[in-house]
């Protein structure tokens, strides 16, 4: 055993005395936020991205699933040292740590997902979750015979306000006298995993006349729409399109395309055509959207369906307006 | 400890050397907590010596991996010590965890707020704050514990739920950097930060290379002696173990209990505190949503495994260092071996050195007591 330590001891050593410089080779890598990349929703889509160019190309990316703050840092810095080409950070609270380490590894190519960055070899990409939220806001008012939805969000974050502003005007343009109740499950990393007080908001919900519930809060969202569907009503899933979770009971999910974003950087990489900057996309760029499948057919009607296109145009043309949540 | 009083007292045979409890058992802890996750390793098919040498390579094997070990034990050895010293009281504060983060905000309020003064003052400045912050937060519980009966177990812990409300609403609706997503404030003015180690052992030459480690770390050893210090060398701290031992002998010996469980308290949150000094202002550089991430909890491992006593404290805190440090970087290597499993390891550890701290006490306190027994007999 004490043999063995000390070999490894010496071999890592060794290497990090002479850091290996790999030879021309692609390897992509994807640092993962708190969620965990099985997470059903935000980092699994990011997952499902890169598991889809691993598929293709049959190159195989490295990846870590960050713990505590510190981690993210180290974890990007390991990658970049590890010789990854290209580095995929999950999540808006990696926004620090790539701001640093980028800097620090000017060679290799960092793309971050869900907050704007402008360095020289960062890529960027923010979504308008109001835009695809509008447009599942629009189709629980018109699918809704109470005229209330609910509305379950994970931590109390900017980004999750942006969901539920969305959500509200796209409720508010069908139906001007529409109700939308909205909970947040909680403050600590905990509520994007907490599937049994999801349950228990949706339900309450319902209580209070809700008939539609949009769960966005990763995990916990999973509890939301079992209760939905236990309770005979539609439920609304997130990021990945989820409608296959609870067939004919899931209204629609507002997909957030993260898996297109984490396979495009890879690829341009690749090819040669990644750029650095920020992009916005939202409806327009096919960014975020709902999910219409043969899970939820039967559930939007073709004068729903005609009505949530037309806005979906208008949007795109800009006659539409969707306001964004100003932090 | 407690019990070895005890067992004198009551005249057991034998005598059991004060090694066996301090050193002896917690190894012996130690090593069936690393056997078992070996076993585990060996499950989803790795070899776990390679896995667990790795893990210590990673761990103290080369100078930066040294530095973010000692970067994670700084933040345990806080805690373990607001832990043990509430446990000196008969105190048992899960609240670690909300007092560091709270002791966190303050310690960010003095970096945001003191832009253009040199380090050395916004440093004395944050621990006073961080430390105000803290005991703030931990006196309450106290207070209730002291004054009311409310049992320290429950409100702790929900202490810790109501500072992690109050930071989400801080930085989400009021610190907030404008214009961002991240729930962060904006980061400090660079000359308030707390040097790091690599920049400190810079101005006397010495060069090793950047990690978390700063300055707080000499901070966290200090405390460590200070703690020792104040609770062996003072009447206060003479006072709070008296408590500790036996509050209705403390009551007899004119030993007010109430206000020693909110003095003990109150160390026990400025304490916790610190981790703000360290996570915030000599690391983050920016108050953010969630930087304890279970230190407060680990504490309770520490100071266990430590048995309330700084130098254990060290050692523990800086096992339980030396598990984060080398257990994330594990995953890098072995993709097999994700951080689910990594909390498996860390968790058998807890287990065994926190948990089942007892387990193999009776059988290896009665060996050596035959042997001392015997040992007697003869002489």
């Amino acid at each position: 055993m004490m043999k063995r330590i000390l070999t490894a001891l010496a071999v890592s050593l060794a290497a990090s005395a002479t850091p290996v410089l790999a030879a021309e080779e692609f390897v992509p890598a994807v640092v993962f936020d708190q969620g965990g990349k099985f997470d059903k929703s935000f980092n699994e889509a990011a997952y499902n991205g890169a598991e889809r160019f691993k598929k293709e190309t049959g190159i195989a990316y490295r990846d870590f699933e960050v713990t505590n703050a510190s981690q993210r840092e180290q974890a990007l810095r390991n990658m970049a040292r590890r010789g990854a080409t290209v580095i995929t950070a999950v999540g808006f609270a990696q926004t620090a740590a790539v701001d640093k380490v980028s800097r620090e590894f000017p060679n290799t190519k960092f793309c971050l997902i869900d907050d704007k960055l402008e360095l020289p070899n960062v890529q960027s990409v923010t979504f308008k979750e109001h835009e695809g939220s509008f447009l599942v806001g629009m189709l629980a008012a018109l699918a809704s015979k109470t005229g209330k939805v609910g509305f379950v969000g994970g931590m109390d974050i900017p980004l999750i306000r942006n969901f539920l502003t969305g959500y509200e005007q796209g409720v508010k343009h069908v139906k001007a006298d529409g109700e939308v109740f909205s909970n947040m499950t909680g403050t600590t990393p905990a509520a994007w995993n907490d599937p049994t007080r999801g349950a228990e908001l949706a339900k309450s919900q319902f209580g209070r006349g809700a008939d539609i519930v949009f769960a966005a809060a990763g995990a916990t969202g999973l509890g939301v729409l079992q209760a939905a569907a236990d309770a005979g009503k539609l439920g609304i899933g997130v990021d990945s399109n989820q409608n296959w979770i609870h067939p004919g009971k899931i209204l629609t999910s507002m997909v957030k395309r993260v898996d297109v974003t984490v396979y495009d950087c890879f690829k341009t990489a690749k090819d040669g055509s990644w750029k650095a900057g920020h992009r916005l996309v939202g409806l327009k760029d096919d960014g975020v959207g709902y999910a219409l499948d043969e899970n939820n057919r039967k559930l939007i009607t073709a004068d729903m369906e005609k009505k949530v296109e037309e806005a979906k145009q208008q949007i795109i043309a800009g006659q539409l307006q969707v306001k964004a949540y100003q932090p | 400890m407690a019990q070895g009083m005890a067992s004198k007292g009551f005249g057991m045979p034998g005598e059991v050397p004060g090694w066996v409890n301090y050193a002896l058992l917690p190894l012996l802890n130690l090593l069936v907590a690393l056997i078992l996750s070996g076993l585990v390793i060996l499950v989803i098919g790795e070899n776990p010596v390679d896995v667990l040498s790795l893990m210590l390579v990673e761990a103290v094997g080369y100078p930066e991996a040294i530095g973010y070990t000692l970067y994670y034990a700084t933040s345990y050895i806080f805690t373990g010590l607001a832990v043990a010293i509430a446990f000196h009281c008969g105190l048992f504060n899960i609240g670690g965890e909300g007092q560091a983060y709270l002791g966190g905000l303050g310690a960010g309020l003095v970096g945001l707020a003191m832009t253009g003064w040199p380090w050395p003052v916004v440093a004395v400045a944050a621990i006073l704050v961080s430390a105000l912050f803290g005991a703030a937060w931990a006196w309450i519980p106290g207070w209730l514990q002291a004054k009311r009966g409310s049992h320290i177990v429950i409100t702790t812990i929900m202490f810790n739920f109501i500072a992690a409300s109050i930071m989400t609403y801080l930085l989400v609706d009021v610190l907030i950097k404008p214009g961002q997503q991240s729930p962060e404030t904006r980061e400090f003015d660079p000359g308030t930060w707390l040097p790091s180690m690599e920049r400190a052992l810079g101005w006397v030459g010495v060069t090793i290379p950047a990690s978390p480690l700063n300055l707080s770390f000499l901070w966290a050893l200090a405390c460590c002696a200070l703690f020792q210090l104040f609770l062996w060398r003072t009447r206060w701290g003479y006072e709070i173990r008296t408590v500790g031992q036996n509050e209705r002998a403390a009551v007899y010996a004119g030993i007010s209990p109430s206000r020693n469980i909110i003095l003990a308290m109150l160390i026990s949150g400025a304490l916790a505190g610190f981790v703000g000094v360290n996570e915030i202002l000599g690391v983050q550089h920016r108050i953010l949503l969630n930087f304890t991430g279970g230190v407060g909890f680990v504490g309770i491992a520490v100071a266990l495994m430590g048995r309330n006593h700084p130098v254990g404290i060290i050692l523990a805190a800086l096992l339980f260092g030396m598990l984060a440090q080398g257990g994330g970087q594990v995953s890098f290597e072995y993709p097999n071996v994700n951080r689910e499993l990594v909390m498996v390891i860390q968790g058998l550890v807890i287990l065994f050195a926190g948990a089942l701290e007892n387990l193999f006490k009776p059988q290896v306190e009665s060996l050596f007591r035959r042997r001392g027994s015997r040992g007697e007999g003869r002489s």
